[in-house]
């Protein structure tokens, strides 16, 4: 018992832990509908995205969460528009907006060579930074991303299944997907202190394909996923901690043996039947 | 009668090439339409614009505004992700979004269309429909376990658990076993004569002949409309179809049918006996008769 307990003495885990598993299960919740949609490449994507808007709020010394949310909502706003409007399918939308937007990031940090050591922290997370207002900022977003798909559920759940149609049946899916992008670009902003630019993708889309594989009903989907991305959230804080290892690596490095552990599980009693269609 | 759906002059295409041209069409309330035409020929396309999911390039479309048009939509199987994880009863439920005009202003309505989960009162409606579609027991079954006419089925019950005013279907019978398809001919029909308007695309003209009351020849253009007794002739579908079309009227029924390419078959087949099929001695003596060979053009 002890050993569980006692790093909790230091400030520092409780803001990491407390952040990694509202983080880890925000990141799962979510992740279902970027696997079910085959996008899983979005979270990717759009992390680095945000990277260029955190390092432009940061030369423009605007408040990181208001520079790097509006810059990451901006970029899911363009891709699904670039998607709905022209021929051009979500992977490729997704490669051109956010790779110049994570070039712009780039070609700053190149400019401005100064302050290229404070974005290690970004791109590879670090709980050592979570401060009590980084834990108040992530509860609220959890809040308001539980609470908008929690109101949206059915027509997030229809336009997931097949959009066109849900459009017939009187869903907004325009709007639909617009709240969507910003919950998303919410989500990854809260999850770039802990996870970093680099994991996140991960944590988006590992546990939903995971759950994937143990079941066929979304409902039990989307409450597994959750749960998979908190619980693996709060044991990879316990072993980054004890094995003294980055946070991020540590929660994505325990959520791929999990799934390693699932498919080749599932593997055996399916015969291998494929799933989900989706490119990690 | 005011149309519910009205196309004029309407056209549209996807690049370059113009996929439909100078479509006039009207939908009154209690129609039942169908489509007919070769694969390419603009009917998905003719199904979205009249349901507003494309814009036409030419022409207007009007749709009834006032009260809102009620519709359901029942796509092609093949445009289904089979894999998404749902259940057939859950399929059925998505219908739901879809309410009555008079409970849009209302906050108490929207905040309770809004709830996550089925009310119980919903199931039981999800369950009857499913029933009355000899599928009830499937409910809980995923809709990649399910056959092609229950997979069909389980979208027409979606569309029918939203009561539309108009129902569309793209090729409800494709991909389904005949039986199959002349129930859902049959529950259609049904429908209609409740007041539904129908409007589908089929490429069994057969079926259309013997259930639609009002059939259109599309390929690219209108090419007739009217009732199957006027339209299905041998020119208007040799038109449409751009190829030899037979058409056999017997008993009050009318049979469609493409005239067989036989590629020198009956060549070497013996000719027919009268009053019965050759029997086997005649057949021997053809089997060392000439060898099969693809007719020269």
């Amino acid at each position: 018992m002890d050993l569980l307990l006692a790093p909790f003495q230091f400030e520092f885990f409780r803001n990491g832990t407390i952040t990694a598993v509202l983080v880890g299960g925000l990141c799962g919740l979510v992740g279902v509908y970027i696997v079910l949609r085959g996008m899983s490449y979005i979270g990717h994507g759009l992390s680095h995205a945000i990277f260029g808007g955190a390092v432009l709020a940061f030369v423009l010394q605007f408040n990181f969460y208001v520079g790097a949310g509006l810059w990451g909502f901006i970029a899911a706003l363009l891709i699904n528009q670039t998607v709905r409007r022209t021929p051009i399918n979500a992977d490729a939308a997704i490669g051109v907006v956010t790779t110049a937007s994570f070039a712009v990031g780039v070609a700053l940090i190149s400019r401005y060579r100064r302050f290229t050591q404070s974005f290690d922290a970004a791109l590879f997370g670090n709980i050592l930074g979570v401060t009590a207002t980084d834990v108040a900022v992530i509860a609220s977003v959890t809040v308001l991303v539980v609470l908008l798909i929690f109101f949206l559920y059915k027509q997030l759940l229809f336009t997931t299944f097949d959009t066109e149609v849900a459009q017939v049946y009187g869903i907004s899916t325009a709007w639909v997907e617009t709240w969507f992008a910003l919950a998303l670009a919410a989500v990854i902003i809260a999850s770039i202190q802990i996870l970093g630019v680099t994991m996140i993708a991960a944590a988006l889309v590992v546990p939903a394909i995971t759950v994937r594989l143990l079941t066929d009903s979304f409902h039990r989907m989307v409450l597994l996923s959750t749960g998979l991305g908190a619980c693996s959230g709060l044991l990879g804080m316990y072993f980054s901690f004890y094995i003294d290892v980055s946070s991020g690596a540590t929660i994505v490095l325990l959520q791929a043996l999990i799934f390693c552990i699932t498919l080749a599980f599932v593997s055996r009693r399916r015969g291998g039947r494929r799933l989900i269609h989706t490119h990690v | 009668m005011d149309p519910l759906i009205e196309l004029s002059g309407v056209a549209f295409g996807y690049g370059a090439r113009m996929t439909i041209e100078d479509i006039d069409l009207h939908l009154h309330p209690g129609q039942f339409a169908a489509l007919v035409g070769p694969s390419g020929a603009g009917k998905t396309t003719l199904l979205k614009l009249v349901l507003r999911l494309l814009a036409p390039l030419d022409g207007r479309v009007y749709q009834r505004v006032q009260p809102s048009l009620r519709l359901a939509y029942v796509p092609q199987l093949e445009t289904v992700d089979w894999n998404f994880p749902v259940t057939a009863e859950e399929v059925v439920l998505m219908g739901l979004n879809q309410r009555p005009a008079v409970w849009q202003n209302q906050w108490a309505a929207q905040l309770r269309n809004m709830w996550p989960w089925p009310r119980t009162s919903e199931r039981r409606r999800a369950r009857a429909i499913l029933e009355k579609l000899e599928i009830g027991n499937l409910a809980q079954r995923h809709i990649r376990d399910l056959s092609g006419g229950q997979q069909q089925r389980v979208f027409l019950a979606r569309a029918l658990i939203a009561e539309p005013e108009l129902l569309v279907l793209d090729e409800p019978t494709t991909g389904v076993d005949m039986r199959s398809a002349e129930n859902i001919f049959h529950w259609l029909t049904d429908l209609n004569q409740q007041g539904m308007t129908v409007l589908l695309t089929t490429h069994d003209l057969n079926m259309a002949a013997a259930h639609v009351p009002w059939v259109v020849c599309l390929n690219q253009r209108i090419v007739a409309q009217g009732a199957p007794e006027q339209v299905f002739t041998e020119s208007i579908l040799s038109e449409t179809y751009r190829g030899d079309i037979i058409v056999i009227r017997q008993d009050n029924m009318i049979f469609v049918q493409q005239r067989p390419h036989t590629h020198g078959y009956r060549d070497v087949l013996p000719e027919p006996v009268e009053g019965g099929l050759p029997d086997h001695e005649s057949l021997e003596e053809h089997r060392d008769g000439p060898t099969i060979s693809p007719v020269s053009v």
